[in-house]
């Protein structure tokens, strides 16, 4: 059917005119764009672009204002060190992020799930390898919660995340009597729990464990979220929920799969922060949920859902290290690092308004 | 012309939503290899009838049979894995999607071999050959790029993806709920084609749509619904336009043989 040749004879006098009109459709690419529309268009294709422009700006500008002791490969590398934590509970942020949902409960759920690791092993004697399995398993059901009050309850993420944040957060505290397991204590009994806290060194770089795991994460996500049907439906239903349930996904069990990942990669960052701190301390991480949420915005992941890359979140988070670093080593104070910090969020945000209206 | 048995009927169907009530008793025939025209007033039930035979909602009585046998349907994928596939009047299509992605949305084609099987990859090439493959041949629109995303495309085009979509998945109904209504009058042209084409296979539709001359250039038989049930069904051949209108808007009662039909 490539020529218009109407199977069925026109309802309309004004339709005998059709067979004569040309077969291929008006373009209109190419003319009449100013760059700044091109720019958007771009952007709007590649969400992970604004936040690596930033990022490597702002390496250039920290390596001319504070020189070779910003620019080289132990300072780099420190910044991944300081910011593998926030970056693997801004990955689990991002996927629920991604679903218009937001997840506030995810800094709890990293210490409870890193206080049950501790607890297990040292309370009751449970080799390190099953409480760290019992971790995990902490930070799904904490996730599994959240996913089922969200998808079946059908209550506000926001709301419930900040209940959870709550109550998890109080269960951590109750539990561990607010007890810190010391870091002697688990190198000499439980190594493994401290994993992510070895290193090795190429040159002057300094590469952790859980760095390693950090960066691993986020590009096995991207896969998972570009290259998979889960992946897809994930974005579909932060796009328009409704339109993906008629057109077939299974929203309900993907809204809850998506918590309870959340849930268990927050369970690692737990993990990976013993290694971080060497021990185990139930008021560790305080401002994980902010963190991560920083981190997202700042990535150019859309609050609204749908919309950016998993890729986008590791640069946010990169963006905020190279921050904190770079302006310790000038030598200000380090309130300029959040003053910085809260201008690039309200940049970030304007920016992702802006590339939005290119669809529009 | 009712010896044969229906492919897809309904009786009784209540739908209510809060102190609306969206259907009320209503009924419903299609038979094999006709095309359904389905008319009424704004409000009149249309869209919640279509909901509820594709799985979209589910009623709060009544009873839907395929081929004869009763169905529930607890969500839209039920429905289609039955070979109900239906165009939305809100079209379903996720904006931020590309046009292969959102075809194959909920039934997306994974790499054969393990990077199918344990790495779940999808098949992007063999989609987008397939979604290319289906939109020329409703020869809708010539897209620059498959994988575009939808929320690029004009309304017209969005539409004529949600159409290439269900023509291309459907195997027992497809319902259209006013695929035409953002069209042109050659892209509606071709959506016409598209459904006497689709006709030809053999497979019945629904079309819902306020175009008078659509409705009974295509239609076998006209459905009016009116007030949440059906008030009659007629045949294009033996009533006027004006008539389906009267009889739509309640300024002409029923005559009496089309109120059992
Ligand atoms: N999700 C809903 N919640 C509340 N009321 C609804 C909902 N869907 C439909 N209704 C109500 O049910 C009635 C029938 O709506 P429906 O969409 O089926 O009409 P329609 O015949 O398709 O109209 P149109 O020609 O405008 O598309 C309307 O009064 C509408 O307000
Ligand atoms: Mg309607």
């Amino acid at each position: 059917m490539t020529q218009p040749t109407p199977a069925s004879s026109p309802s309309q006098d004004f339709e005998r005119v059709l067979p004569a009109s040309p077969a291929e459709v008006a373009s209109f690419e190419g003319h009449g764009k100013t760059f700044l529309q091109r720019a958007r268009e771009f952007l709007h294709g590649n969400p992970a672009a604004v936040p690596l422009i930033v990022l490597l700006a702002s390496l250039v500008i920290f390596g001319l204002l504070v020189g070779s002791k910003f620019f080289s490969a132990f300072a780099l590398t420190l910044i991944l060190q300081q910011v593998a934590i926030t970056g693997i509970v801004a990955a689990a942020q991002t996927l629920v992020i991604l679903t218009a949902g937001i997840d506030l409960s995810v800094g709890a759920i990293m210490v409870l799930s890193s206080v049950v690791m501790g607890q297990f092993t040292f309370r009751y004697g449970l080799p390190p390898e099953l409480s760290i399995l019992c971790g995990f398993a902490v930070g799904a059901l904490c996730g599994f919660i959240n996913g089922f009050l969200v998808a079946y309850v059908r209550l506000p993420a926001f709301i419930v995340t900040l209940g959870m944040w709550q109550v998890i957060l109080a269960t951590n505290f109750l539990y561990s009597a607010n007890e810190t397991i010391r870091a002697q204590e688990i190198s000499a009994n439980a190594p493994i729990l401290q994993f992510f806290g070895e290193n090795f060194r190429l040159g002057g770089a300094v590469f952790t464990y859980g760095v390693i795991v950090f960066v691993a994460l986020v590009l096995a996500l991207w896969y998972v979220l570009n290259h998979t049907a889960w992946g897809r439906h994930v974005y579909a239903i932060g796009d328009d929920e409704q339109a993906a349930e008629l057109s077939g996904v299974r929203v309900k069990p993907i809204l809850v799969s998506v918590y309870v990942l959340s849930g268990l990669i927050c369970a690692l960052a737990g993990w990976a922060m013993i290694g971080r701190l060497g021990s185990v301390s139930p008021t560790a991480g305080q401002f994980a949920n902010i963190e991560s949420i920083t981190a997202v915005v700042i990535g150019g992941i859309s609050l609204f859902g749908g919309r950016g890359s998993i890729l986008g979140t590791m640069f946010g988070a990169l963006i905020v290290g190279v921050f904190a670093l770079g302006l310790r080593l000038w030598g200000t104070d380090p309130q300029w690092t959040y003053l910085m910090i809260g201008l690039l969020i309200i940049a970030a945000v304007a920016i992702d308004q802006w590339i939005r209206k290119a669809a529009a | 012309m009712n010896a044969t048995q229906p492919i897809l009927s309904a009786r009784g169907l209540v739908k209510r939503y809060g102190r609306v009530t969206a259907l009320d008793q209503a009924d419903f025939d299609l038979y094999p290899g006709e095309i359904l025209a389905v008319i009424g007033d704004n409000g009149a039930g249309k869209s919640s009838l279509i909901k509820a035979l594709s799985g979209a909602v589910s009623p709060d009585e009544g009873e839907i049979r395929l081929d004869g046998k009763p169905i529930h349907f607890r969500s839209p994928m039920d429905a289609r894995a039955a070979g109900i596939e239906t165009v939305y009047q809100n079209l379903a299509l996720s904006p931020a999607l590309s046009i292969a992605d959102n075809m194959f949305l909920g039934r997306e084609i994974r790499k054969p071999g393990v990077l199918g099987s344990v790495f779940r990859m999808l098949d992007r090439p063999a989609m987008e050959r397939t979604a290319r493959e289906k939109l020329s041949e409703l020869g809708l629109m010539t897209i620059q790029n498959i994988s575009q995303a939808v929320e690029t495309l004009s309304g017209g085009q969005r539409q004529g993806v949600a159409v290439a979509r269900a023509a291309a998945f459907g195997s027992k109904v497809i319902i259209m709920d006013e695929p035409t209504a953002a069209l042109g009058v050659k892209e509606s042209r071709r959506v016409l084609d598209l459904i006497q084409d689709v006709k030809a296979r053999g497979m019945p539709i629904v079309l819902i749509s306020h175009n008078m001359p659509h409705v009974f250039e295509v239609a076998d038989r006209i459905h009016i619904h009116r007030l949440g049930r059906r008030l009659a069904v007629i045949k294009p051949s033996d009533y006027s336009m004006s008539d389906a209108v009267a009889l739509m808007t309640g300024a002409m009662k029923p005559p009496a043989d089309v109120l059992a039909a």
